[in-house]
């Protein structure tokens, strides 16, 4: 269970957006999780919500976006969705890939006022 | 409604203390393994069969992470090497701050190997760059062949895999041609090893491919 620390990161960047953009309400605070983190949305969203109960967060919105996996063949470098974690090549069946999608943990942007 | 754009990592802070961390281990030509898995599978008796086979010239710190008790420190204690006991008080992983205040513990000029042993767990740890030069994770043949369908991401990030108690083989249903294909799957570029700490089998390996990758 490290989604209680990663809402705790989330509340921390949006501290200090807030205060270096000299806003006092945030409406809405969209993350990107790729789909290879270890992260479960559902628990995060439980626990944004917990951090956020009767602070100036608490009608506040966690949106979060998945990013499917994807990769680049390292053989014929075309570029595949990688389904249930079978990292093949669409094209060419091959199995290295590097992973261009699907490891992100991010903060992408703030709805203010 | 002003949107603020952001585009930061949220485990930035962990990313850059993780980043000070590996400064620290290449100023001090430190090789840092972080091991993993899930609880029982033998990290601590493997670090305890791997720390009977070093040879003298090899200086080795221990960090060990528990959720709770210091039983593991106090095991690895026992090869007169310095040790410390992170003790998570309920925390699933460690992170990259814990493995830096731990730091000053050691006098780092007298070690040339430091093993992490992270919380038993095969989810959170993943997540968090320790600094680290290699993550070892493990599954043992009493977990099932199918561990690194389940738990990709750690499969993913880690560098070797040890599959442990070969010795139980016989009484399991385990095939170590299945869990090579599937952790193949996940990572072509594992290093695996197959060894039973309790007979000794295959530790060899390991402890050629340890001794090879600590810095001369």
């Amino acid at each position: 269970m490290h989604e209680m620390s990663i809402a705790q990161s989330i509340i921390s960047i949006v501290d200090e957006t807030l205060e270096r953009e000299q806003y006092q309400v945030l409406r809405e605070v969209v993350v990107e999780i790729g789909e290879l983190v270890a992260v479960v949305p559902e628990s995060l969203e439980f626990c944004y919500k917990a951090i956020t109960e009767k602070t100036k967060y608490q009608d506040s919105k966690l949106i979060i976006n998945i990013l499917p996996l994807m990769g680049r063949c390292r053989n014929c470098d075309a570029m595949s969705q990688v389904e249930r974690f079978n990292f093949v090549c669409q094209k060419c069946q091959g199995r290295d890939l590097d992973i261009i999608q699907g490891q992100e943990l991010n903060i992408s942007h703030l709805e203010v006022d | 409604m002003p949107v603020v754009t952001v585009e930061r990592k949220i485990l930035k802070k962990n990313d850059e203390i993780a980043r000070e961390n590996r400064k620290t281990f290449n100023d001090h030509a430190l090789f840092t393994v972080n091991m993993l898995s899930s609880p029982g599978s033998g990290k601590t008796t493997l670090l305890e069969k791997t720390l009977s086979r070093l040879p003298d010239e090899v200086k080795c710190a221990v960090i060990e992470g528990d959720v709770q008790t210091d039983n593991d420190a106090r095991r690895i204690a026992k090869f007169n090497i310095p040790v410390v006991q992170i003790v998570t008080n309920g925390g699933c992983h460690l992170e990259a701050k814990l493995i830096q205040d731990a730091l000053d513990n050691f006098d780092l000029v007298n070690v040339n190997l430091l093993i992490i042993e992270n919380v038993g767990n095969l989810v959170c740890p993943a997540n968090y760059d320790l600094g680290e030069d290699k993550k070892v994770v493990l599954v043992s043949t009493t977990e099932g062949d199918d561990k690194p369908l389940k738990y990709p991401p750690i499969f993913r990030v880690s560098d070797v895999l040890v599959v442990n108690k070969i010795d139980l083989l016989p009484y399991v249903d385990f095939s170590l041609e299945q869990v090579r294909k599937n952790a193949l799957q996940i990572n072509p570029d594992l290093e695996i090893f197959e060894i039973s700490c309790r007979t000794g089998e295959g530790l060899k390996n390991w402890m050629t491919w340890l001794r090879s990758a600590i810095r001369k």
